[in-house]
């Protein structure tokens, strides 16, 4: 649905390509989660996805079509939550009136719900600038869900989100993600959202360390305490003795624990690639 | 770490249903809420809750009425209770058994133990 092809690009001429003959392909029907370290590029690849930034090569295509064209069709059909925005100076019914025709499939009884989901007022005529941070972040994520496009980017969602709204966000999540849609989820906050999503993704500098589902993580990686003998890919010292994450034996089954998952990828990023690229 | 904290967590939902049909929430012959409408309730990805209908469907919990979704089966209880006694036997009881021989209780105590709690 959203591939990307072979794409290089840099900030500037003198610090090198931060990406460079990188590609990836997203599917609709899955929620993906993309892991970085800071710096490791991952608001740049959404930019470069979203049509925001321009590849020096390369290309950025939704349904076949270069989202750097920025046709009416694609922009329709792609939303995007950056980490950090304003929202102007009008009421949530202003913006909604003027914003929702950009979305053929806007709908209002989903405005409705997500912002229920969210326990905010139903109150059409509040102040957006009246509102704080979470809150903002709120009715906009409520509008980009209601906006009902097939793909749906966000940067770092739960920032900023307090401890109820974390739970409320996955609920949104759950709630508005049908078979045909796309949903990346860029963050660090691994705790927060990884039950809801089916795919996990971890770049760094250039390279997909690991692109695969949770269901092929289960399969090959086994996440617990460590037994004598394990090979472990990552160690990790809890109360309870140390964890780890070993490759998973024949019918092995335990819950991914995606924070070592993703230190496993980073502190041993050959092993994986071998675990993951061959079959079992 | 306990069995529970890291048994992947579509087998945790599997277990969930399966005590909601053993305490009686859920009936033989009756419907099961949708994958849509678990994921979006316990806030876990569709294809997580796709997977946990997929498993209890081979084990003979629920089956699907095509159109109408999933329904609880005559014999659920049994093949849960079955399933959780194969479980028990399997893991925790060697653990179980494990601990009593740590702190040293004997056979002789254990059997007063278990009918004392039956008794109960």
């Amino acid at each position: 649905m959203l591939s990307i092809n072979n794409i290089s690009f840099s900030y500037n001429k003198r610090s090198g390509d931060l990406f460079h003959d990188f590609s990836l392909e997203l599917n609709a029907g899955n929620v993906y989660g993309l892991l970085g370290k800071n710096g490791a590029g991952k608001s740049t690849l959404i930019y470069l996805m979203t049509g925001l930034l321009t590849p020096k090569s390369g290309e950025a295509l939704l349904d076949g079509v270069n989202v750097r064209k920025r046709l009416p069709k694609t922009m329709s059909d792609i939303f995007l939550v950056p980490e950090e925005f304003e929202l102007p100076r009008l009421s949530l019914k202003q913006y909604v009136d003027i914003n929702a025709p950009f979305y053929p499939n806007f709908s209002k009884e989903d405005m409705q719900r997500y912002l229920d989901i969210f326990e905010m007022d139903d109150d059409m005529d509040v102040k957006l600038q009246a509102l704080s941070m979470g809150q903002k972040k709120k009715v906009f994520m409520a509008f980009a869900f209601a906006a009902n496009t097939h793909v749906l980017i966000m940067d770092e969602p739960t920032n900023g989100l307090d401890i109820p709204s974390k739970s409320q966000f996955r609920k949104l999540v759950t709630t508005g993600m049908t078979d045909d849609k796309l949903m990346l989820i860029s963050t660090h906050q691994v705790r927060d959202i990884s039950d809801i999503l089916d795919h996990v993704t971890i770049i760094d500098q250039s390279r997909v360390l690991l692109n695969t589902s949770f269901a092929d993580v289960m399969n090959k990686v086994a996440f617990r305490p460590l037994r004598e003998g394990d090979q472990p890919l990552f160690v990790l010292q809890s109360p309870y003795g140390p964890l780890g994450a070993v490759p998973a034996e024949e019918g092995e089954e335990t819950k991914v624990d995606l924070e070592m998952l993703f230190n496993a990828t980073l502190q041993n990023p050959a092993a994986i690639n071998q675990l993951f690229t061959t079959s079992k | 770490m306990n069995f529970k904290d890291n048994k992947a967590i579509y087998l945790q939902i599997a277990d969930r249903i399966g005590d909601q049909i053993l305490s009686g929430v859920l009936v033989p012959e009756g419907k099961v809420p949708s994958v849509r409408e678990l994921a979006a309730e316990i806030e876990v990805n569709a294809n997580t809750v796709a997977r946990t209908y997929d498993h209890l469907q081979q084990n003979g919990v629920i089956y699907t009425k095509r159109g109408l979704g999933y329904f609880v089966c005559p014999e659920a209880r049994d093949k849960i209770v079955a399933s959780r006694r194969d479980q028990l036997m399997q893991g925790e009881m060697d653990y179980f058994l494990g601990q009593l021989k740590a702190v040293g209780i004997t056979p002789a105590e254990l059997q007063g133990l278990y009918q004392e709690y039956l008794s109960k």
